[in-house]
């Protein structure tokens, strides 16, 4: 049932800055922002506020310093930050211009190619870590067969290990950031590339003078954007590593989970807050980019 | 054919395949430990030599002490999932329409609010997310990992949404303000019948977001009848002697439903999610 009201006095404009007397349209709008907001005081502005003040004291973060899984953890953030990241960026630019070919089988293959992200993480990895079981697994089983020699342990390994948690990473997610590039890539007026190969441009210069310049800024958001998600990915390392051999793996993601685990939250919350200086000026250009 | 195009062609093919393998390996091998026996599993043949379904028979039937609860820890994802996905869409749409279309003083504040939790790495914001849910009396109920996992889906889906209803014309709510809607029949007749595709995208982001994580689950849940199946997967690594074909067969099973759901709604979440994702 609803009844029609007469058209109100006030003119009605929807648009502007508020006005004095709150008009049933900012009653409405406070009404449905409240469940958000309430979702926002009660889990995010509570918590946070909560695990800072957890990580108050200047001895958590004496301990912190003083554990060496620490300072490793560190290292391990920054080389999966800056090896893994560009990596993976720089492939997924190069397959998005693959896959804008124009072939059936592309097609097909794409629609493949898009499983790692369209299924969940967890079987996936854990398949992923008994492929390189050393005994059983099937590479070492496929090396054995190819060259008659035993491979490496890998995951017994700590640099092996880190590196397959990367690959691992770049498995999972290469295909989210690839279908962004080639969303970037079809963007592109046709017209360019036709009126470049009429001047005869070789490929290289296609994309240094076409294809880069515009996607320049979609390349440097999801750069950033990738960062910021990497900082929190827990799964790629957790279910592939576990952070061993001998905590040797841990990336920031997981030690904080594994101080929690240890129940020594004060240390974990400190090691979030000394990643603070790195997470907050990624988070400020992303929002800056973003609330345009 | 020329020689040209059977080269670009052979070019081709050279990155396809080994795109292809490096998809599908650990695909192929979750599928190839699911389908094998017990014994053959660890042979390391890229085939079986007897490939059998025994394995989800075993599953369905509750047949180890790790999968005792499998139906009831299917069923705690599905609802958890469920609920996540509806309670995001309600959250998410309300906002989205008070902040884009009715303009709400502080809108723009929430809607930054809302951006800064969508880029706090999840993990960082676990930790203190299970210390105020121990405070909250949540710890080990599913309302604790349904309120988190809404939590993290409602920024993403507010942003898609404003920015979804930023590109509807004002002329449509001035018309029907002037033919003297009221703020919520706007909402009900004018903005949720053109809102309807994001909608369905947002939904399915929220629904596959809850469905798959792994992070959340495991730390606010333990008890294993609360437990989502993805954490009861993770569980089989506690010994070193587990079924690991069954763990397969579960995770395959895991796996198919989100799979499916983003194929069948692949056109909304390609054009409502990729496009949203990054703004250039």
């Amino acid at each position: 049932m609803s009844t029609l009201v007469l058209p109100r006095a006030e003119p009605a404009l929807p648009v502007g800055p508020a006005r004095k007397r709150m008009s049933p349209y900012q009653k409405w709008g406070m009404i449905l922002l409240v469940p958000y907001v309430l979702i926002l005081i009660v889990f995010v502005l509570y918590p946070v506020g909560y695990g800072l003040w957890l990580a108050r004291h200047p001895e958590s973060y004496v301990k912190l310093v003083d554990d060496p899984i620490f300072a490793r953890s560190i290292v391990n953030t920054l080389v999966f930050l800056i090896v893994g990241i560009n990596l993976k960026m720089v492939v997924a630019l190069f397959l998005s211009g693959f896959f804008v070919q124009a072939r059936t089988w592309i097609k097909w293959l794409s629609l493949l190619f898009i499983l790692p992200w369209a299924v969940p993480s967890i079987p996936t990895i854990l398949s992923v870590r008994f492929m390189l079981n050393p005994e059983w697994g099937v590479i070492n089983h496929l090396i054995f067969k190819f060259t008659g020699t035993d491979g490496p342990n890998w995951l017994n390994d700590p640099t092996i290990a880190l590196a397959m948690a990367i690959l691992m990473h770049i498995w999972k997610s290469l295909p989210f950031w690839t279908l962004i590039l080639i969303a970037g890539r079809m963007a592109i007026p046709a017209e360019h590339y036709e009126a470049a190969a009429v001047d005869g441009a070789t490929k290289w210069q296609k994309f240094m003078y076409i294809t880069w310049p515009s996607m320049r800024t979609l390349y440097l958001t999801s750069l950033i954007l990738s960062m910021i998600w990497t900082l929190g990915d827990f799964n790629s390392v957790y279910l592939l590593t576990g952070g061993g051999p001998a905590d040797l793996t841990h990336v920031l993601a997981t030690l904080g989970i594994r101080y929690l685990r240890l129940d020594q939250v004060d240390l974990s919350m400190a090691a979030i807050v000394c990643a603070l200086p790195l997470v907050l000026p990624l988070v400020f250009f992303m929002m800056k980019r973003l609330s345009r | 054919m020329s020689w040209r195009t059977v080269t670009t062609e052979a070019k081709l093919l050279l990155i396809g395949i080994p795109v292809l393998i490096w998809t599908m390996l650990p695909i192929y091998n979750l599928f190839l430990f699911a389908i094998s026996p017990k014994e053959s599993a660890f042979a390391g043949n890229l085939w079986p030599d007897h490939p059998t379904l025994r394995n989800f028979a075993l599953v369905f039937g509750e047949k180890h002490h790790y999968l005792e609860h499998f139906w009831l820890q299917l069923w705690n994802s599905l609802i958890i999932a469920v609920s996540v996905g509806a309670l995001t869409l309600f959250v998410a749409t309300c906002a989205a329409f008070a902040i884009s279309r009715l303009k709400v003083r502080g809108g723009r504040t929430v809607m930054n609010l809302a951006l800064f939790t969508y880029f706090i790495p999840a993990a960082f914001l676990a930790v203190p997310m299970y210390k105020t849910m121990g405070l909250y009396g949540l710890l080990n109920n599913q309302w604790a990992l349904i309120l988190a996992m809404l939590t993290i889906a409602a920024p993403y889906s507010i942003w898609v949404l404003k920015q979804a209803s930023d590109k509807l014309p004002f002329e449509l709510d001035e018309a029907a303000r002037i033919d003297g809607a009221s703020p919520l029949q706007l909402f009900r007749l004018v903005y949720l019948p053109l809102m309807l595709p994001s909608m369905v995208a947002i939904g399915t982001y929220a629904l596959l977001l809850a469905w798959n994580e792994y992070l959340y689950a495991f730390l606010l849940l333990s008890n294993d009848r609360q437990i989502t199946l993805g954490v009861a997967l993770g569980n089989f690594l506690a010994a070193d002697d587990s079924p690991w074909e069954l763990l397969m067969a579960t995770g395959l099973i895991y796996a198919l439903p989100p799979a499916a759901i983003y194929y069948t709604f692949k056109r909304y979440m390609v054009g409502g999610l990729t496009a949203g994702a990054v703004k250039s």
